[in-house]
């Protein structure tokens, strides 16, 4: 534990040291970005959101008078007049993974001031949730093509088609909220903006690699989510 | 910093004397050192217009003033509610002009107003916003322009509320817990447009108070000043970061809910409303859960008590050991007791729901959980008692709001003991006696806080004084009269007269009470009429009020040591403060004068015989 150096602080061994370094003075988390914190605590809220969302449609999902549809039907997929269960969400869910992966390399080309590599790993994250959020549209109107309504729904329950309009359309506002933002950090570190540390909109903070990897706890969060939403909609 | 931070620091620096010698320039010997700034001066965007100091201010001391005025303005709208609510009950012929519908009206936003827009956005947006820089040492809250985005988002749901007053129908009257399927549905009043505003402007409050907690959660973790330990913090400061983490995890479950219910009332989904039939006819609703409402509603309720009571606790104890010239008994029990409380309160939220048709096993795990929430809330209450123990009193005007706070809290305390038990609990419920519960513990009670607050803190603020006298007749009849209102309701509670009836027609047990209705319906005017005592006195000192100085009261606290009185922007002027000790060095044997201020380094108290801390 003594060994651990962050920038200027050497944090104490053990337990009491550990609680020591917490309770100092000045930062409780030493040498971490104000932006950073402030994310981690917002994505602390925004998995409380997520949960009351899910935990909500685990207890109506409990609790219809009809019964649920058959989830590996409703969400099949027709392929050459063969329904494939699961094929469009298993492509929805790799290309979402994908997309974290590239964000992860994104954030330590960054880091290594790589410019060039980092911008279109960026670039290739954006375009992920792009393809993602394409992909949940195409499913969307394939549902209400088919008559699921978020007020009815032929196949069974009509909290079905409430629930999932409900949490995969706000899924899926906050996926496309990160796109937009992929988009504009992909002009900045092209742009050079993060070499320069120019400082971001609207804050006298200095601006930094560090804004990439800000952008990728929340695009990672974005991820976990989905996990989470795809194992209680389609595989339950 | 202490000889104890040096001894136990001195391994450690032997390790790392690279880092640590390259400091301030003092010796890591000397007794006054303290370890070199890890964080960068904050760059502040200064304003130069009067739009830019006023209005879109970054400025988190006016930001914090205008959460203030923005909350009071709702607060007296809320006491008007409340007055017509106590016309109706007491005098009914004297208003024909208030029907039913605006009684359940007046009901619900009278409650919501109360303990959403006024206390939750007075305690966290306005002290929080003004106190966290200037007690934690910062110049700033670290993200400004992002604290004005919550004021102004707070602002327009203010708005977006007080409209719903002048929409078709008017506003909702659903009570202020807005419980499905009655919400929505016809025969509440304001089903349509009034429940829609009510919702919407709840969400952006949400949205607001998010931006703002994040401002207020990181200044306190990650932007303290040199020598500014966890635990040197006021208490004041713990109440409110606990608060604030708090409102971070409950508001989501009324983000939640809000959703929802919109959803089910403009799209026709059936989240929360089951199979109903209306005039014969059946409604398109089938299969929803009434009851998930109210898990979620209270997920988010029972911590918002806490919201609202937690800074209360910090701001009187800081009030209470300033005023009395003593230390706070037990600080570290104090920390804990709050953050204790407010861990705890994430499992009680079901004690509202004993009625509610659940399980009757939750009753019994919620009943445990809620008593023994009791434990450190009592804790809190003995400390308070033996920090007064033997001080030296000053029976100011501060002083009495806090005393008045202390019995007010303990009564409805023990009232919540009654509450909490399931057995108690089903006679009382939807009674008076819940009324005058809740009155006492989280109206009254941190309204005594906040008015002591606002005594404590405006020679800070204004740079001058409020008038002791005027203060004085405000506090005994705002106290005297404030028991008047609801002593006699636990009385009607316990011969069980309902809460919420418009009017009571001629059962039994009304005569009895209607003569209590109208002493309560007086004593709640005279009460609301003397707060015009505490707004004259307000505007009168910021004019003539006798000038205050530098730290008027003798405090130790770092709010009351900026160059500048009131403070300016950025605070602290050319350097920021460095922190020695705590803020309740009171009466310390052996020191010059019966306070050390936390600015104060060792070698000017070499003789006193100060806590280590």
């Amino acid at each position: 534990m003594s060994d651990l150096k962050i920038e200027g602080y050497e944090l104490r061994p053990g337990f009491k040291g550990m609680a020591k370094d917490t309770g100092s003075d000045q930062t409780m988390f030493k040498g971490v970005h104000w932006g950073k914190v402030m994310m981690w605590i917002f994505l602390l809220s925004d998995t409380f959101v997520f949960s009351c969302f899910l935990i909500s449609y685990m207890k109506g999902r409990a609790s219809t008078v009809v019964d649920w549809p058959n989830t590996s039907q409703v969400f099949s997929l027709e392929v050459a007049s063969v329904p494939v269960p699961l094929l469009l969400i298993a492509i929805m869910t790799f290309v979402l993974i994908t997309s974290s992966g590239t964000m992860a390399l994104a954030v330590k080309y960054g880091y290594e001031k790589n410019r060039k590599m980092c911008g279109w790993l960026i670039l290739a994250t954006a375009l992920g949730g792009l393809t993602f959020v394409g992909m949940q549209a195409f499913e969307w109107s394939k549902l209400i093509h088919e008559g699921v309504r978020p007020w009815e729904n032929p196949f069974g329950a009509e909290q079905f088609g409430a629930y999932f309009f409900m949490i995969t359309g706000f899924h899926g506002t906050h996926v496309s909220i990160g796109v937009i933002f992929l988009f504009i950090y992909a002009y900045k570190t092209f742009a050079g903006h993060f070499d320069e540390e120019r400082k971001g909109w609207f804050t006298t903070l200095r601006g930094g690699y560090v804004e990439i990897e800000i952008l990728g706890l929340y695009w990672h969060f974005v991820d976990l989510v989905w996990v989470f939403i795809f194992a209680f909609f389609y595989l339950w | 910093m202490s000889d104890e931070y040096n001894q136990q620091n001195t391994p450690i620096q032997a390790q790392s004397s690279e880092t640590m010698s390259d400091s301030s320039g003092a010796m890591p010997k000397d007794i006054d050192y303290v370890r070199p700034a890890e964080i960068k001066e904050q760059e502040l965007y200064h304003g130069h217009s009067f739009i830019t100091k006023w209005v879109f201010c970054q400025d988190a001391k006016v930001i914090g003033v205008q959460y203030f005025l923005t909350a009071v303005f709702t607060g007296v709208v809320g006491l008007i509610l409340s007055w017509l609510m106590r016309l109706q009950l007491g005098y009914p012929e004297l208003v024909p002009f208030i029907t039913a519908e605006h009684y359940y009206q007046f009901v619900t936003m009278h409650g919501m107003i109360m303990v959403v827009y006024f206390l939750t956005a007075l305690f966290l947006g306005g002290f929080g916003n003004y106190l966290i820089p200037l007690m934690v040492g910062a110049r700033d809250m670290v993200f400004p322009y992002v604290n004005m985005i919550s004021f102004w988002m707070f602002f327009i749901a203010v708005c977006v509320l007080m409209a719903s007053f002048f929409v078709p129908g008017g506003p909702t009257g659903a009570g202020w817990t807005l419980y499905p399927p009655q919400a929505i549905l016809p025969g509440t009043p304001g089903e349509n447009m009034g429940i829609v505003l009510m919702l919407v402007s709840l969400g952006l409050f949400v949205i607001g108070f998010t931006m703002g907690g994040l401002n207020y959660i990181i200044t306190v973790l990650q932007a303290r000043t040199r020598g500014m330990t966890l635990m040197r913090m006021p208490l004041t400061i713990w109440g409110i970061f606990t608060a604030t983490a708090l409102a971070m995890l409950a508001f989501p479950a009324l983000l939640v809910s809000a959703i929802m219910m919109t959803l089910d009332k403009m799209l026709g989904t059936s989240f929360f409303m089951p199979v109903i039939m209306q005039a014969g006819e059946l409604l398109s609703y089938d299969g929803g859960s009434p009851v998930l409402f109210q898990h979620l509603f209270w997920f988010f309720g029972h911590p918002e008590v806490y919201i609202v009571a937690l800074p209360a606790f910090g701001i009187v104890s800081d009030l209470i050991s300033v005023h009395s010239r003593k230390n706070i008994f037990g600080y570290r029990m104090m920390v804990w007791a709050i953050v204790g409380i407010g861990a705890l309160s994430f499992f009680v939220w079901a004690h509202h729901m004993y009625v509610s048709g659940m399980n009757p096993w939750f009753g019994f795990f919620f009943a445990t959980t809620t008593l023994i929430i009791a434990v450190p809330t009592a804790l809190k209450v003995y400390n308070w008692i033996i920090t007064l123990w033997k001080a030296n009193i000053r029976m100011n005007t501060v002083m009495l709001f806090c005393l008045g706070f202390i019995i007010t809290f303990v009564n409805g305390g023990i009232t919540g003991i009654f509450l909490g038990n399931v057995a108690v609990d089903i006679p009382l419920s939807d009674t008076y006696f819940v009324i005058a519960h809740f009155h006492m513990v989280m109206g009254i009670a941190p309204l005594m806080v906040i008015m002591g607050a606002v005594y404590h803190w405006f020679p800070l603020v204004t740079g001058r004084f409020l008038n002791e006298k005027l203060g004085k007749w405000h506090f005994w009849i705002t106290f005297l009269g404030a028991y008047s209102i609801y002593f006699p309701m636990h009385y009607l509670g316990f011969i069980g007269v309902p809460r919420r009836y418009y009017e009571m027609y001629d059962s039994p047990y009304i005569t009895s009470a209607t003569g209590m209705n109208e002493f309560i319906t007086l004593a709640a005017l005279i009460v609301g009429v003397a707060q015009l005592i505490f707004f004259f006195n307000i505007v009168v000192s910021l004019k003539i009020g006798k000038p205050a100085g530098k730290n008027p009261w003798k405090a130790n606290s770092l709010e009351w040591l900026t160059p500048d009185v009131p403070p300016a922007h950025g605070n602290w002027g050319e350097k920021l403060p460095v922190i020695y000790r705590w803020p309740y060095d009171f009466n310390v044997p052996g020191a010059k004068e019966d306070y050390i201020t936390q600015t104060t380094p060792p070698s000017d108290v070499i003789n006193a015989e100060v806590k280590k801390t």
